[in-house]
Formats: structure tokens, sequence, C-alpha cells
């Protein structure tokens, strides 16, 4: 298996892409933003077709529109936090523009639509290639490197902005830089596992690390960690059966974890919360 | 056919309605926005706008499944949507309190399972995969008779349904722990609207597709909340917007033949920054 070139482009550049969502994953739970993860990721498929209508590389209009959408994100709320509302009527009229673009590049170039369209919507981390996938892995290590090194104030802000700006913090900024990583983040994943799946490796790991753990930095790494495995086990999972995509293998294995998870913090509950049950 | 636009707007008006299509889809727009609106305006109390977004996402995988399995796809539809209410219902209350961070890993976990397990069916089954397009954003070209009578049979129920609950609900969705204390199935409740919500929007995603649902059912109540703080009012003025962002749209398409989502996104992203513009001046 591992002889494959794309197997290896695609171990290669889905590795780095799982330890960067799985970090940034487990502050999107925490802030509650995954609305705001989820409308970046979606809003990578018009950004994809934007640049098909264009015929320009279709990384340009990914991480043009992502970044754009996360800085807007950022300007509409409070400390940086968007309201669900705002994100999604924003967000809706982004998808609406999709279609368009869509409809432009139907009449433009004709028939092939549906396959980019499908492409751009669900990825094909096989199809990725030598040269993209390193560049996705590189970039992906960026984004880890500045996710880590803003880890400290980003939990302070997160946790109580209140305090935090009174010591200084700058809160509004650290909120719009981590929207813009989490549109980085959603740019690199749509080449991977698709503008549509990319949620599973925002939210699915990172909810699982915070039901089993309170501590942030163990959570930030179980939370990588069990994003990293599911990419593994989706491609050797996708490998061996061939009708099962690798996007759906990947983000099927992180909902697994989420479950066994959620089933492991559910046993674990207080007594005081028995009633619950 | 050949829809031209004239400055007369009775002969544009005519023309409009002389084609059945045409009548099936401003018929059904207009089911769509009255119940949409009502449920939406619950949707944006509640707080659980992304949580419609996610249940209207269920229309895929239901759509797939039921393709796969030989089903009516209407079948798939509403299972898909009920199972995932429930599965977010299960997931997302661990404690007394709400915990919005929980809620959203879960909301956005089930969201992302439903696209996978939908991008799988879609696979397995070998279709045409232009169908997804029109599966994501609708067709307003292609309801039948038929599919208007389900619709508003269905959004009849709906709107009954959430008349039976309103006010029960509306004191669980303004302050919880009152209501717990006051004796109300805080709980029941809100279980009972997610799958009442599941019901409307898969049939709503059915016809206008399902990234389309959410800019019917929450814009409009949204815009309406930003407008005035008192029920009746609201709830009124948000039918109307509602009412106004379909026919709006299905004539534009019509005449410019656009797609119909962007135009009702954008007249609906239009509505909710004047009125939040129209708030932000008044509370200066």
């Amino acid at each position: 298996m591992f002889a494959l070139p794309f197997i290896r482009d695609a171990l290669l550049a889905g590795s780095a892409i799982a330890i960067a969502s799985g970090l940034l994953g487990y502050f999107v739970v925490l802030r509650a933003q995954v609305f705001a993860g989820d409308a970046l990721s979606h809003v990578a498929f018009t950004g994809a077709l934007a640049s098909a209508a264009a015929g320009l590389d279709l990384r340009i209009g990914l991480f043009t529109l992502t970044v754009a959408l996360a800085l807007a994100f950022a300007a509409l709320g409070d400390h940086a936090r968007a309201d669900d509302v705002s994100i999604g009527v924003v967000f809706a009229w982004i998808l609406g523009l999709g279609v368009l673009f869509l409809d432009l590049f139907n009449s433009s170039a004709g028939g092939s639509s549906g396959i980019l369209g499908a492409r751009a919507l669900f990825g094909s981390i096989f199809a990725l290639g030598a040269g993209p996938s390193a560049v996705a892995a590189i970039v992906a290590l960026g984004l880890i490197a500045i996710t880590l090194a803003v880890a400290r104030p980003l939990l302070f802000a997160t946790l109580d902005p209140a305090v935090a700006l009174a010591r200084g913090v700058p809160v509004g900024a650290l909120g719009a830089l981590f929207l813009v990583l989490v549109g980085v983040d959603a740019a690199e994943a749509t080449q991977a596992v698709g503008a549509l799946l990319m949620l599973g490796l925002l939210a699915a790991p990172a909810g699982a690390a915070h039901r089993l753990t309170v501590s942030p930095y163990a959570g930030m790494a179980l939370s990588a960690a069990l994003a990293l495995a599911s990419v593994w086990i989706g491609i050797a999972l996708s490998y061996r059966i061939g009708a099962l995509p690798p996007s759906s293998a990947i983000v099927l294995v992180a909902g697994a974890f989420y479950v066994l998870a959620a089933l492991a913090g559910w046993r674990a509950l207080p007594r005081s919360l028995g009633w619950m049950r | 056919m050949n829809p031209t636009f004239s400055a007369n707007p009775v002969s544009d008006l005519n023309q409009l309605f002389q084609y059945p299509f045409m009548v099936h889809a401003l018929q059904a727009g207009t089911i769509v926005a009255l119940v949409g609106a009502l449920i939406g305006w619950f949707v944006v109390v509640r707080r659980e706008s992304f949580v419609c977004h996610t249940l209207s996402v269920m229309s895929f995988p239901g759509a797939s499944g039921a393709a796969l399995a030989g089903l009516p796809l209407a079948s798939g539809y509403f299972a898909f949507a009920v199972a995932g209410a429930l599965a977010i219902a299960a997931g997302s209350r661990a404690g007394a309190r709400r915990s919005l961070s929980h809620e959203s890993a879960v909301v956005g976990t089930v969201g992302a399972v439903a696209l996978a397990l939908g991008f799988l069916f879609l696979s397995l089954y070998g279709g045409v995969l232009e169908s997804v397009e029109t599966l994501l954003f609708g067709s307003a070209v292609g309801i039948s008779a038929g599919q208007v009578r389900t619709l508003a049979l269905v959004g009849a129920l709906a709107a009954i349904a959430l008349a039976a609950i309103a006010r029960p609900l509306l004191y669980a969705s303004v302050d919880e722990q009152a209501a717990r204390a006051d004796g109300v199935p805080v709980r029941a409740l809100a279980v009972a609207f997610l799958v009442l919500l599941a019901l409307a929007v898969a049939a709503i995603a059915q016809i206008v597709g399902v990234l389309l649902t959410f800019a019917l059912l929450v814009a409009p109540a949204a815009t309406a909340q930003q407008l005035t703080a008192r029920i009746g009012a609201s709830l009124a003025i948000a039918v109307a917007l509602a009412l106004i962002e379909v026919w709006a749209a299905l004539a534009l398409t019509y005449f410019t033949n656009v797609a119909l989502g962007f135009y009702v996104t954008t007249i609906a992203l239009g509505f909710y920054a004047l009125a939040h513009a129209a708030r932000k001046l008044r509370h200066s």
C-alpha cells in the first residue's frame, strides 16, 4: 500500500491537514464556533467555482474567499464572535453566489461542471498529486505553528474574555486571527476531503476530545491525535474497500470516534447528574 | 417559451401564470414561505439555526440512500431528517444546563457524518453527479401538482402541531430555568420541536433544495426579530418577508434565467442587512 505514490501523497497531505484541523477544531468547539467553521468550509465551494468560472487555479479562489469571509465574520460580531443568524444569512448568500458561478461556468465551459462541482464538494485525497500535496503539507505546518504559538492567549481570551481584555490581551484581534486560521484550514481541507466534509475533521475529533478531558493541552493533543488517526484509518479502509470513497471513510471514522467518546463520557458523568440519563 | 420582460406589469404577471410549472412553483413557494417563516421564527428564538441548517443537509443522505435502496425519495428525506433530529437531541444535552460548545460539536458531527454517508451512497449508486446540484440548490421548474399537494399537507400538519405547542415552547425557549421550575416539560418540548423542524425541513428541502431552506426559514424570521420585539408583529413581518422573497425571486428567475438560489439568498441578505442597519441607527 505504501509503495503507491498516490497513497504516500495522500498520507503526507492528509496527516498535516488532520493535525491542523484537530488543533484548530479544539478551539472551534471550545468557542462554540462550529457553525462558523461549517460556513467557511461550505463557501470554499463558491471559491472553487468562482475561480473555475474565471479560469484560474482553484486554490486562488479557495483561499481568497475563505479568508475574506473569515474577516467578515470577525467584523460582524463582538469580540470577533458573530452570532449564528448573521453567519447563516451571509453564508446562504455566498452559496447563492456559488449557484450563479455554476450557471456561468456551465454556459461558458459546458458539461464538466458536474465533476468539478462534485470534486469541490467532496474532494479526493487520492487525486492530489505530488506538488499540491507538498504545498498542502507546508501550509498545514504553518497553521500548526501559528496555532501553537497563540494557543495560550487564545485559550485565555476564549474562557474569560472580560478578564483577558483587562489584562491587555487583544481579544478581538485574536478572534479575527483565529477565524482566518480556520478559513485557511477550510481551503486546505477542501482539496483533501472536500468542502462539505471538512467539518468532520474540525468538529468530530475535537468534540470527542472535549468529552474525554477538561485539560486544555491534553485536549488539544488528543484532538489532533484523533484527527490524525481518522485520516490514516480512513485512507486504509478506502484503499481496502474499493467502493468506499476516502472522504467518506475519513469522516465516518471521525464520527465513530465521537460516538465512542460520547458513550465513555456519558458513563463517567457524576452521580448528581445521573437523573439526566 | 421565451420569457420577455416588458414595461407593462399586467402582461408580465399574465406571462408568469401562463405556464403550469410556474404556477406550481408559485404555489409551492407560497406554502414554504408561510410554514417556513413560522417555524423559522422559533428556530431564531431558540438559537438553533445551525441545527436547522444541519437538518436540511440530512436530505442529501436521505435522497441518495433512498435512490440506492430503490425506495421513494420522500421516504429517505423524512427518515434521515428525523433520525438526525433524534441524534442531535440525544447528544446535545449531557447535563442539566445547555452547553453551547458540546451542542455545536454534536450538530457539526451529525452533519458531517450525514454528508459522508450521502457521498458513500451516491458513489455506491453510481448515479449521475449533476443531480447533486439539483439536490443542493433545488429546481423550481420540476415541481408537480402531486408534490404541491404533499407539501400543503405536511405544511398544514406542521403548522397545527406548532400552534399546539407554541405557548409552552416559547416559555421554555425564552426562560428555560423558570419554565422547568413551573413544570413545563422542557426536554420533551425541545425534542418535539426538533422532530417537527426535521419534518418541515425535509418537506421544504425536497422543493427548494438543501441550501436554500436556510434562507427561507431563518433569514425572514431573523430580520423580523431585528425590527420588533413584539411577538405577533414579528411573526407577521417574518411571513410577509418570506412571501416577498419567494415571489420576487421566482419572478426574477423567470425573466432573467439565472438560478433561483442566487435571488432568494440575495434578497434575504438584503432585507437582513437593512434591518440590521436600521436597528443600529435607532440604538445609536
